[in-house]
């Protein structure tokens, strides 16, 4: 009964490609896989859309010195995202979203870090790396709320839409371009960003249950896989969002 | 409770590994910096945002390959996750095709 137990193993074996486990990971981290991907597929049709809704509106003819913003058509993003903190009135298109870029990706590695530390059973290394990518991820979220305040707020030049002058940015209007192009701003980085919110949460338990010695006596720190699985997924995606949104 | 703490010891790190990450995070940082010196210098144009994608499918191509770990996991699970995502090549054709076809109606 034994013999054939084991031989029956080996045909699994071979069908899942995998050992005891399906495809050779636990059950937590394949979940965690196909929740990511069904999480790829919402953020793939929102930034899908945002190219159909930019498809149907004109795009700006000319020269980028002389580019104004206008009901008329779709603005350049580089004209839109270029204020950064502090620096009042400078143009500097782009810097800033380049910091946060910097600062989410940084993050990831100080997570990769502390997945690695957990395999050593490195109570203290995992301990380090998940503060940092904590601090990396409390610090995207600041940049974030200063980016949304900033499109709200509107900057100095007022604009005409429809025969009032407007400023800033709401679900109604914007002064940027079409309406769309604010909502789509607020949905897309309203998105992402509440992810960030979530995984920096996870983050936190995980933190704390490191510091707290639970996933020591537990025997391995597998959540820390899983939620860096799902922390490097927020960056993956704000790779693809800073590409379609910003660059092109 | 004491005891137990004492007996967990941590493995020493191993070196290869703790570069090869780095050498991936100066990979992903080259790269974004490579978009912004594209950003500022090329005029905007088709060729532009083509080479934009492409950079960010690099990008994308590092961070699930290596610190996601799939690169690394069987091949059944890398097919699991990286076939279903063919339907979000065929839907960006579907929704530009669309977005054209809205624009050439309202103008």
């Amino acid at each position: 009964m034994a013999n054939t137990a084991i031989v029956a193993d080996e045909s699994t074996n071979q069908l899942w490609d995998g050992g005891v486990t399906p495809m050779k990971v636990s059950y937590g981290k394949l979940m965690m896989w196909f929740f990511l991907l069904s999480d790829a597929f919402t953020f793939s049709a929102l930034l899908i859309t945002y190219g159909m809704i930019r498809y149907s509106h004109p795009a700006y003819e000319g020269a980028i010195q002389d580019f104004a913003f206008s009901q008329e058509y779709w603005p350049i993003p580089e004209m839109v995202f270029e204020a950064v903190p502090f620096l009042h009135g400078i143009h500097a298109p782009l810097v800033f979203v380049g910091i946060m870029t910097f600062i989410l990706i940084l993050s990831s590695v100080t997570m990769v870090l502390a997945v690695e530390a957990g395999h050593r059973m490195d109570r203290k290394g995992v301990e380090k790396w998940m503060l940092w990518t904590l601090v990396g991820g409390a610090l995207f979220l600041g940049c974030q709320a200063w980016e949304w305040s900033h499109f709200i707020d509107g900057s100095d030049i007022a604009n005409n839409v429809g025969s009032n002058t407007f400023m800033g940015a709401n679900l109604s209007f914007n002064q940027y371009g079409p309406p769309n192009f604010a909502a789509l701003f607020f949905f897309i980085t309203g998105f992402h960003g509440f992810h960030v919110f979530s995984g920096v949460m996870l983050n936190f338990i995980i933190f704390y249950q490191t510091v707290t010695g639970k996933l020591e006596r537990v025997g391995h720190y597998e959540m820390v896989e899983k939620v860096g699985l799902y922390w490097h997924f927020v960056d993956l995606v704000w790779v693809f969002v800073f590409t379609f949104f910003y660059l092109v | 409770m004491e005891q137990e703490k004492n007996q967990v010891h941590a493995i020493p790190a191993d070196p290869a590994k703790i570069r090869k990450i780095w050498k991936v995070a100066g990979i992903l940082a080259a790269i974004t910096a490579v978009e912004f010196v594209i950003a500022f210098t090329v005029p905007s144009s088709g060729a532009r945002n083509f080479v934009f994608i492409a950079l960010t499918l690099w990008k994308a191509f590092y961070i699930v390959s290596e610190f996601m770990h799939l690169g690394h996991e069987k091949k059944s699970l890398i097919m699991s996750i990286m076939l279903p995502l063919l339907f979000v090549i065929f839907f960006i054709f579907i929704m530009m095709y669309q977005g054209a076809r809205i624009f050439e109606a309202l103008y």
